[in-house]
């Protein structure tokens, strides 16, 4: 049942066949004459422990997951499940109550029919443990026993190692890449169950957002989300950028041209810290400073309408913290311009700002606009700004003093509300996220090709 | 080229510069200049005289330091932050160190070892130094600044139908030469070129010799080369570094013929270098 005890169990084989296969490899050293072997003894050694480590690991992995509906089927078998409610959630009920009981999770059972069952599930947990102990026993016995079989003082272990190492390394960056296609997958699926409910032409191009969890008989034409669409773009990819890109773009042209060494190295880890702090810390930030201000602004040149949240708060924030994200990236290709452009252009009577508007910052484009694309990617994705201080109300305007919502308020908003998980407005939170996955890959693949040209076009 | 140099008898000593005709006042001139870099000193004490409608050839092996002080003739050692210049240099009598830095490039232009083309169209790369310094009058003034300079550099029948193309995709030859019409479209006196065939083929290198040659009468021009054979075909006064200092300066056919400096000779014949 507890793959801790099995891991712990195929360690402990690992580490006998690693000191056995250790010691068989320097009894070889003392038998060939040169005392030279193909590989050294630690390599056997890990060869050996490789051999009963990794069936074993594949084993248990297997095996817990298969455990469990081995209990459960030999509980069922058991006189005493017969009478039991032949279906739904009551049946789960009493199985889990006494599955808890037998596992020692809780004292005594709630419902009186579990109590039958709790001495059958005892039993079958016990036999399950002890099986699995024994099969992972005897496959790491298997695998140690024929890898040390195999040990001679020519015998490559070196090489087999390696070939080990790879493959240990190909499976960790696998991890990653199976990720991503399994949140790929998932919101694909629950994606196309909101889609079931709700036509994506209403969904896309409706501009009424305001889903009621509640409702028994939900109404399409209130999942349009081109008013989150708006706000999201408004918010992240025009407030913010309007903040950003200036500024990113000439703090990063300040660091590369004008400033020196040692100001330099203060100056660039200072703007990274921006990077490092907290989103909720912004949010914080934006709701409590910057939107007051924002408000009070507006009001004192006569705008009485201004809210406390507002677009204009939320998006001058979360400019700020796109910064680093463009003027690191502009930075790094402002710098790989050839030193040679640079000279060429001074050479010619040019001044530094000359040279930098005319020669570097045209040459270092595609790598600033990549830069831009992933600082839009990031700024659309943020949520912790917009819930603190954008609002929630799906207002189509151009004001950017109104509240606001985007996709990701609303994803959050959506998941978290009181509406049962299959109803149209909680898997709305899918298809919103199923939406914004493809747009900032989307982004960050273009980005990439364009870095990727960008560099060939000067190596 | 070698038949086009004037023959050893019209030039003047340039040696004895107290000795120097009158008539040939120097483009440019250097007193006691020491260039150093941080702590290192790579320049000194080098005292030269460059005159105009000639070519003159720094040789030197490798760190001698002659691309150096080719760089401090035009103050583009001011780029290197720990780069410091002591000691006078003089552009017609005019202190260069006093001058606007922009200035003085306008009239000294350079060329680099690599050929460094802007990543504009070729029409872009030259019409670059009119347009900062505010050469050109109006399209057909610039128009012509662009065509000028091309013929000049001997590239304008090449390039003629294409000029919106990237200078970046001109060969290795033809990149070197449209760096050379760039510096010329700002028309300047005095042109540096500092190893300006190193990266080119032996047929490119033909190509920017004879040019060199064509553009000797117009302006002064100074080339660093570490090949003894150009700055033999090429020059008319040669200096030789080394080790930061000018060993010897003198008419090209006296320095490779009969120098006057043991280490000289010991170059030349390739002893060391």
């Amino acid at each position: 049942m507890s793959p801790t005890i099995l891991l712990l169990l195929a360690l402990g084989l690992g580490l006998a066949g690693w000191l056995a296969a250790r010691a068989r490899a320097y009894s070889f050293k003392r038998e060939v004459p040169a005392g030279r072997l193909a590989a050294l003894p630690n390599y056997h050694a890990w060869y050996v422990a490789l051999w009963i480590l990794i069936p074993a690991v594949i084993f248990i992995a297997v095996w817990s997951y298969i455990a469990p509906q081995l209990v459960s089927g030999s509980v069922l078998a058991n006189p005493a499940a017969a009478n039991l409610p032949e279906f739904g959630f009551e049946r789960r009920a009493i199985l889990n109550d006494a599955a808890s009981v037998a596992m020692g999770k809780s004292p005594a059972v709630f419902n009186e029919q579990a109590k039958a069952l709790v001495e059958p599930y005892r039993e079958a947990i016990g036999q399950t443990r002890i099986i699995g102990i024994i099969i992972t026993l005897v496959i790491g016995f298997l695998g140690g026993a024929w890898s040390f079989l195999r040990l001679r003082p020519d015998f490559g272990a070196r090489t087999r190692v390696e070939r080990a190492v790879m493959g240990i390394l190909i499976l960790a960056s696998l991890v990653a890449i199976l990720t991503t296609l399994g949140i790929l997958i998932s919101l694909t699926f629950e994606t196309i169950r909101f889609f079931s409910m709700i036509s994506p032409t209403d969904f896309l191009f409706g501009t009424h957002w305001g889903p009621d969890p509640m409702s028994t008989n939900p109404d399409p034409t209130r999942f349009g989300a081109i008013p989150l669409f708006w706000g999201t773009i408004y918010i992240g990819a025009i407030i913010a950028m309007i903040v950003a890109i200036p500024l990113g773009l000439m703090s990063a042209i300040y660091l590369t041209q004008y400033a020196s060494p040692a100001w330099r190295s203060w100056l660039k880890p200072a703007l990274e810290i921006l990077a490092g702090v907290p989103t909720v810390v912004y949010g914080y930030f934006a709701a409590l400073t910057v939107a007051p201000i924002v408000r009070d602004a507006a009001i004192a040149v006569g705008i009485s309408s201004a809210s406390s949240e507002s677009a204009l708060a939320a998006g001058l924030v979360m400019g700020v913290m796109i910064i680093p994200f463009v003027s690191s990236m502009a930075d790094d290709s402002i710098a790989a311009v050839p030193q040679a452009m640079r000279d060429g252009s001074l050479a010619m009577g040019a001044t530094t700002s000359e040279t930098i508007k005319r020669v570097l910052v045209p040459a270092a484009l595609p790598g600033i606009v990549a830069g831009i694309m992933l600082a839009i990617s990031r700024a659309i994705g943020e949520t912790m700004i917009v819930v603190m201080a954008a609002g929630a109300a799906a207002n189509l305007t151009a004001n950017p003093l109104e509240a606001m919502t985007t996709v990701t308020f609303q994803i959050v908003a959506m998941l978290t509300g009181e509406g049962s998980f299959d109803h149209p407005a909680t898997l709305s939170a899918f298809a919103l996220g199923f939406v914004l996955f493809l747009v900032t890959l989307g982004l960050n693949i273009i980005a990439l090709r364009v870095v990727k040209r960008f560099r060939e076009a000067y190596e | 080229m070698v038949s086009n140099q004037p023959s050893a008898d019209t030039m003047v000593p340039t040696v004895e510069f107290a000795d120097a005709n009158s008539d040939l006042t120097p483009k440019m001139s250097a007193r006691n200049v020491c260039v150093y870099y941080g702590e290192k000193k790579a320049i000194d004490d080098v005292s030269i005289d460059i005159q105009t409608k000639y070519v003159t050839a720094f040789i030197g092996p490798s760190g001698c330091g002659k691309s150096t002080f080719l760089r401090s003739l035009n103050r583009m050692n001011d780029t290197i932050s720990s780069a410091r210049v002591t000691g006078d240099i003089n552009l017609d009598g005019e202190d260069i160190h006093a001058m606007d830095v922009v200035h003085l490039r306008a009239r000294v232009g350079m060329v680099f070892q690599k050929p460094n083309p802007f990543p504009k169209s070729i029409f872009e790369n030259i019409a670059y130094g009119p347009r900062i310094h505010g050469l050109a009058d109006g399209k057909q003034d610039l128009d012509e600044i662009v065509e000028k300079s091309l013929r000049r550099a001997g590239l304008w029948d090449e390039v003629k139908d294409r000029l919106q193309e990237s200078g970046t995709a001109l060969s290795g030859g033809q990149q070197q030469r449209l760096c050379i019409a760039r510096a010329i479209a700002v028309d300047p006196e005095v042109i540096l070129m500092d190893e300006p065939c190193s990266a080119l083929d032996p047929i490119a290198t033909a190509r920017i010799e004879e040019l060199i040659d064509e553009l000797r009468g117009r302006y002064a021009i100074v080339i660093v080369t570490h090949s003894m054979q150009q700055a033999a075909r090429v020059s008319q006064r040669t200096a030789f570094f080394h080790l930061g200092k000018m060993v010897e300066y003198g008419v090209t056919s006296d320095i490779f013929t009969n120098p006057r400096e043991e280490r000289t000779k010991d170059y030349i014949t390739g002893r060391y270098g």
